[in-house]
């Protein structure tokens, strides 16, 4: 039976696996920008992947990434109704440099620290904005989702997506030149 | 267009969510007007700058495991070529949307249309020349082992003669730049092409029929396989190509 449906237990535990471990990294990303700390960060993906095993049977095809991440999105908004200091708190964004996944080949340390440093300072200016502007930012630059996987995600209209994400870029810009311009003055 | 709707839809325009239409128009737009041409520059520099800054994390190894620990036990895994093999189906999305009554003017071509043409095209492609097919055979034990090492996976090659639909043969072709399966039948002499290609997730769904520049094609989900079946021949003649296949693969 190539190709057949699979009815066990193990077989659903496998596809399930195959399609939806691939992209642990990037719920994982929209974790840490949605929670801005990594043991909850850590929680709400754990949380995530056995939500969405439970339900693999309501998963339609298609896409599973958006899929994910809406679901990612469900359990950190229910766990910031739970404490609400979590997604709104003050600024957390004081956490330990964390080496990106890319590594550029044959950097100088001082391309490196440069690097790093920028790489620190658009987390932090992210992690600032008010949390729909912030994931609407992660959501389209960092896992890339077209302005149709982001309307499902968080589930308002594209129009909305769209005059929402002009905002955000637009304060993501003010926030990143004042930031600039600080650290020309040093 | 004035320039409070040219700020929002110049975002759209560099994530290259307008169709060519729309793009002309806040293109035009913005030749004009040097104020929304600063910000397309400003809005395509932060975007530069957060894409190159603001990289993905890595998930702990630890979170892996403990997410791995707590799902069943798997049976032995057999090969996970389906994931790489994305971003075909997007047809629930797509119904979805349409559903809540978005923006029309802003959607990028609907995949489900890209598809659609590239289908139409390729079939259009096989009848020039000798390109129909790359093994020549009516027996189906001969057709199928001849994708192997060719594709992931082994797609289905059905005889179906003895219900009116000769097979021919086989080839490799490409749809949404993708290697695909094409089966290729004949019904009197008309040409029929299947494409396979493994989909997402297994199952079935309802056969879709949809015409484009006179032929029509007809597209499936049957064992977690995705089938496009497409000729001039009439839908009804189609539609029963089309059922004859799935009752062969059921057996």
């Amino acid at each position: 039976m190539a190709g057949g449906i699979e009815s066990s237990d193990g077989g659903k535990a496998n596809r399930f696996k195959e399609l939806a471990l691939p992209h642990l990294d990037e719920v994982y990303t929209l974790a840490r920008y949605l929670m801005r700390n990594r043991s909850d960060a850590d929680d709400a993906v754990q949380e995530c992947y056995l939500r969405a095993f439970r339900y693999f049977d309501t998963f339609q095809g298609g896409q599973i990434k958006p899929w994910l991440l809406a679901i990612l999105r469900n359990v950190c908004h229910s766990a910031y109704s739970e404490n609400a200091r979590l997604l709104y708190g003050e600024d957390a964004g004081d956490e330990a440099p964390v080496d990106p996944m890319w590594r550029e080949q044959d950097e100088t340390p001082e391309q490196t620290a440069v690097r790093r440093s920028e790489s620190e300072t658009m987390r932090r200016l992210i992690n600032r904005l008010p949390a729909e502007f912030r994931e609407i930012i992660v959501l389209r630059e960092i896992n890339d989702l077209s302005y149709r996987d982001i309307a499902l995600v968080i589930e308002v209209p594209i129009g909305t997506v769209m005059s929402r994400l002009a905002r955000a870029r637009g304060m993501l810009r003010d926030a990143w030149v004042a930031a600039e311009r600080r650290s020309k003055r040093r | 267009m004035n320039c409070e709707e040219a700020g929002i839809l110049l975002h759209a325009l560099i994530d290259g969510e307008l169709d060519a239409e729309n793009a002309r128009a806040v293109e035009g737009h913005i030749a004009g007007c040097p104020k929304c041409a600063a910000t397309l520059r400003d809005m395509q520099a932060i975007r530069n700058a957060i894409r190159a800054g603001a990289s993905q994390y890595a998930a702990p190894p630890d979170l892996r495991r403990n997410i791995e620990g707590k799902l069943p036990a798997s049976a032995p895994v057999v090969a996970s070529r389906r994931a790489a093999l994305k971003g075909f189906a997007l047809g629930a999305t797509a119904t979805a949307l349409a559903a809540s009554g978005l923006l029309l003017m802003v959607t990028r071509k609907d995949a489900e249309r890209r598809v659609l043409d590239e289908i139409v095209s390729a079939h259009l492609r096989s009848l020039q020349g000798d390109r129909l097919a790359d093994v020549v055979s009516s027996d189906q034990h001969t057709v199928k082992p001849w994708f192997n090492g060719r594709l992931a996976g082994s797609p289905p090659v059905m005889d179906l003669t003895a219900q009116g639909f000769t097979l021919l043969g086989a080839r490799i072709d490409y749809v949404d730049a993708k290697p695909v399966a094409a089966i290729v039948y004949r019904r009197r002499v008309h040409i029929i092409n299947l494409f396979c290609e493994p989909a997402l997730s297994q199952g079935e769904s309802s056969a879709s029929m949809q015409s484009l520049h006179g032929f029509n094609v007809r597209s499936w989900r049957e064992k977690g396989i995705h089938l496009w079946a497409v000729s001039d021949i009439s839908p009804d003649e189609l539609s029963e190509f089309g059922e004859k296949f799935a009752a062969a693969l059921k057996q």
